[in-house]
């Protein structure tokens, strides 16, 4: 079952959560307080406090407040979006995997990059000049509202709700972990400071939070890859042999290992991480605010030049551990060590730990406070950004299209989306709470394979393809949710690991399920549109054009200011 | 209003649709092609990426896996030069000649 593991692994670091280290940071040890990483972190909130309170006395209308009045920068949505992407499961996560298995973390880096790509190619212009605020305003542009609208806004609060629970659950632990405070106060402090930032600040706050966050990050990361090279004369040459040399797997460090080894799950598998990235609701919400189309295509290239500089550095940062951190007995728990026998297996506080130790290895005591630091940061822009596209889902979709028909006056929308936030946050930390000691993973495969399957084909589909009516989208959005749930049940990941059936009886032999479910709803929606006859599907084939006039030039697009 | 038939006429319009599918559907092929292939290797033929590279450590499957990240990020940068410099302009042509 090796193999299932890994490809868990490897679907958990694929996404900007933190339930990897929820999976395997589980020691309970909590260690002695860690106050330069308090320190650190406190001179942090005070910051995007600061920034929260600047961007409050300026948040007056809805465009303020779903997509920062559109007033973000191409440069600065690249850093925004990036930072949505190198969560804390990615920096420590891909490093943790280097780390165990060399080669292998680097799979996974590629993975998760190429989806930036066709974000791109296919969606990010046609979005920007289609939508509003949120991506139910592109799929809902020429078919009826109500229905679209309630669909894209289940498959959103769905994706929402099953990330946010497992990025709390992370951020417990590994505060617990980092900063030796108690699970229950750090599930708080994370869902009461994400509410102060999205109720008061709005998506101008959310988005300075991240900007600042993934300045941070990369800062931090460039300094530790470059440290580690440092005592290599930069020669990653010798970074490797040393590391094949103390490496119990020695030089299969260097090639594939166990991480796939089904053709069939790896398809799958890419199939989700590429896709799954084109239909994440708070990943769609930043082609938002930005000024134009050309700005929201900028953004997405810096976007992935950021995402893969990071990659490689994680990448040296993994193999520095490798030879910096498994040899050096003060990183080391000396029990187990001495039953493997084995720097790598002996880790305090598991593999995720290894970027934290190098942190201390290379820069000392206040470095590796400023890293810790940056690493709860992440949780916190993370969890705040995901708030904001579920609140928006239900003020925007389902209060003031669905409920109010279009009619909501525009400061009961900003209030309704208020609240939202404020229940999403309470509800967040008391699923936290209540799911502290549960295995999250099968939550975070859901979250993504319901975006790969449900609200990405319905995306695309209204974009490209003439022939969808609201039938179409409908039935085949909900089967692809469907399937994708039923899918992740069935896996062995949920089937034998969690519901604890006996090994090899899971009915489905994929770990993700994207490969079907996908094509469930891409079947679905095509099948359902081409049987429909119906009035509403005469408008919705008739609207296109018109449609697909403004995806490509913008005549008529939403300016995002209101003015 | 505007006037839709008439933008479809247009042949900057025509220009503009055509050359920019093209550009995007055959970037995305090839990132597909490229992405789908690397992980085949990975699955069928771990050992061809564990070849070393002349008589150090270092192996092939490094420079790939690499070299795909980078990819990526051209890919990236080739639409978005091309959309900027040649299809922002048929835009504002367009723009230009249909206004109301």
């Amino acid at each position: 079952m090796k193999k299932v593991s890994w490809l868990l692994t490897l679907l958990l670091v694929g996404m900007p959560t933190f339930a990897l280290a929820a999976g395997t940071i589980d020691g309970g040890s909590k260690q002695a307080i860690n106050w330069s990483a308090i320190g650190m972190f406190v001179g942090f909130v005070m910051l995007t406090l600061v920034i929260t309170y600047w961007a409050a006395k300026r948040t007056a209308s809805a465009a303020d407040f779903y997509s920062a009045g559109g007033g973000i920068t191409g440069f600065q949505n690249g850093l925004a979006i990036a930072g949505d992407y190198m969560s804390a499961a990615s920096f420590l996560g891909i490093s943790g995997l280097v780390y165990t298995s060399g080669y292998d973390g680097l799979i996974y880096s590629v993975g998760w990059l190429v989806g930036w790509p066709i974000v791109t190619f296919l969606i990010a212009e046609q979005l920007r000049n289609l939508g509003k605020f949120t991506f139910a305003d592109v799929t809902s542009f020429r078919l009826g509202q109500t229905d679209i609208r309630i669909l894209a806004a289940c498959g959103s609060l769905v994706t929402v709700a099953f990330y946010l629970i497992a990025q709390m659950v992370g951020a417990g632990k590994l505060i617990q972990l980092l900063f030796g405070l108690d699970y229950w106060i750090a599930v708080v402090l994370v869902g009461g400071l994400m509410m102060i930032y999205v109720t008061f600040g709005g998506m101008k706050a959310t988005t300075w939070v991240q900007i600042i966050k993934a300045v941070l990050l990369l800062a931090g990361a460039t300094f530790m890859a470059g440290a580690v090279l440092y005592k290599f004369g930069f020669s990653p040459e010798a970074l490797f042999a040393k590391a094949t040399e103390v490496h119990p797997k020695k030089i299969a460090i260097m090639e594939p290992g166990s991480l796939i080894s089904n053709p069939l799950s790896a398809i799958s598998l890419g199939l989700a991480l590429m896709f799954g990235t084109a239909g994440l609701p708070h990943i769609l919400m930043r082609f938002f605010t930005v000024k134009d189309a050309q700005a929201a295509r900028k953004s997405v290239f810096y976007a992935t030049g950021f995402i893969g500089y990071f990659y490689v550095l994680t990448f040296i940062i993994g193999f520095g551990a490798i030879t910096l951190v498994s040899t050096d007995a003060t990183f080391l728990d000396a029990s187990i060590l001495e039953k493997t026998k084995s720097g790598i297996a002996a880790i305090k506080g598991g593999s995720n730990m290894a970027a934290i130790h190098l942190a201390n290895a290379v820069g000392g005591n206040l470095f590796l406070g400023f890293i810790s630091a940056v690493a709860f940061a992440t949780i916190l822009a993370v969890v705040s950004g995901l708030a904001l596209a579920g609140a928006s889902s239900i003020s925007h979709d389902l209060y003031g299209m669905v409920i109010k028909r279009g009619a909501a006056n525009e400061q009961d929308e900003i209030r309704v989306s208020k609240i939202a936030t404020l229940v999403l946050g309470v509800l967040a930390i008391f699923l936290g709470i209540v799911f502290e000691n549960q295995n999250v993973a099968f939550m975070v495969g859901l979250a993504f394979a319901i975006a790969a399957s449900c609200n990405f084909p319905v995306l695309v589909m209204s974009i490209f393809w003439k022939g969808l009516t609201t039938r179409g989208a409908l039935i085949g959005g909900f089967l692809g949710l469907i399937s994708a749930v039923v899918g992740v049940v069935l896996s062995p990941a949920v089937w034998e690991a969690t519901l604890g059936y006996a090994k090899g009886s899971a009915p489905i032999k994929l770990d993700n399920p994207a490969l079907f479910s996908m094509a469930i709803a891409f079947a679905g929606i095509w099948l359902f549109s081409i049987l429909d006859r119906s009035k509403r599907a005469a408008i919705d084939r008739d609207g296109f054009d018109a449609q697909f006039v403004r995806s490509q030039t913008g005549i008529g697009a939403a300016s995002a200011t209101t003015h | 209003m505007i006037n839709l038939a008439r933008i479809e006429r247009d042949p900057n319009y025509q220009e503009l649709v055509r050359r920019r599918s093209s550009l995007g559907w055959r970037l995305s092929l090839i990132m597909l092609v490229v992405y789908f292939g690397f992980i085949l290797l990975v699955a069928y033929a771990p050992k061809f990426l564990g070849t070393p590279l002349g008589s150090g450590v270092m192996t092939i499957g490094i420079p790939i896996g690499l070299s795909v990240i980078v990819l990526a990020f051209v890919l990236t940068g080739i639409y978005v030069r091309q959309a900027n410099s040649s299809y922002d302009v048929l835009v504002r042509k367009i723009v230009e000649e249909n206004r109301p």
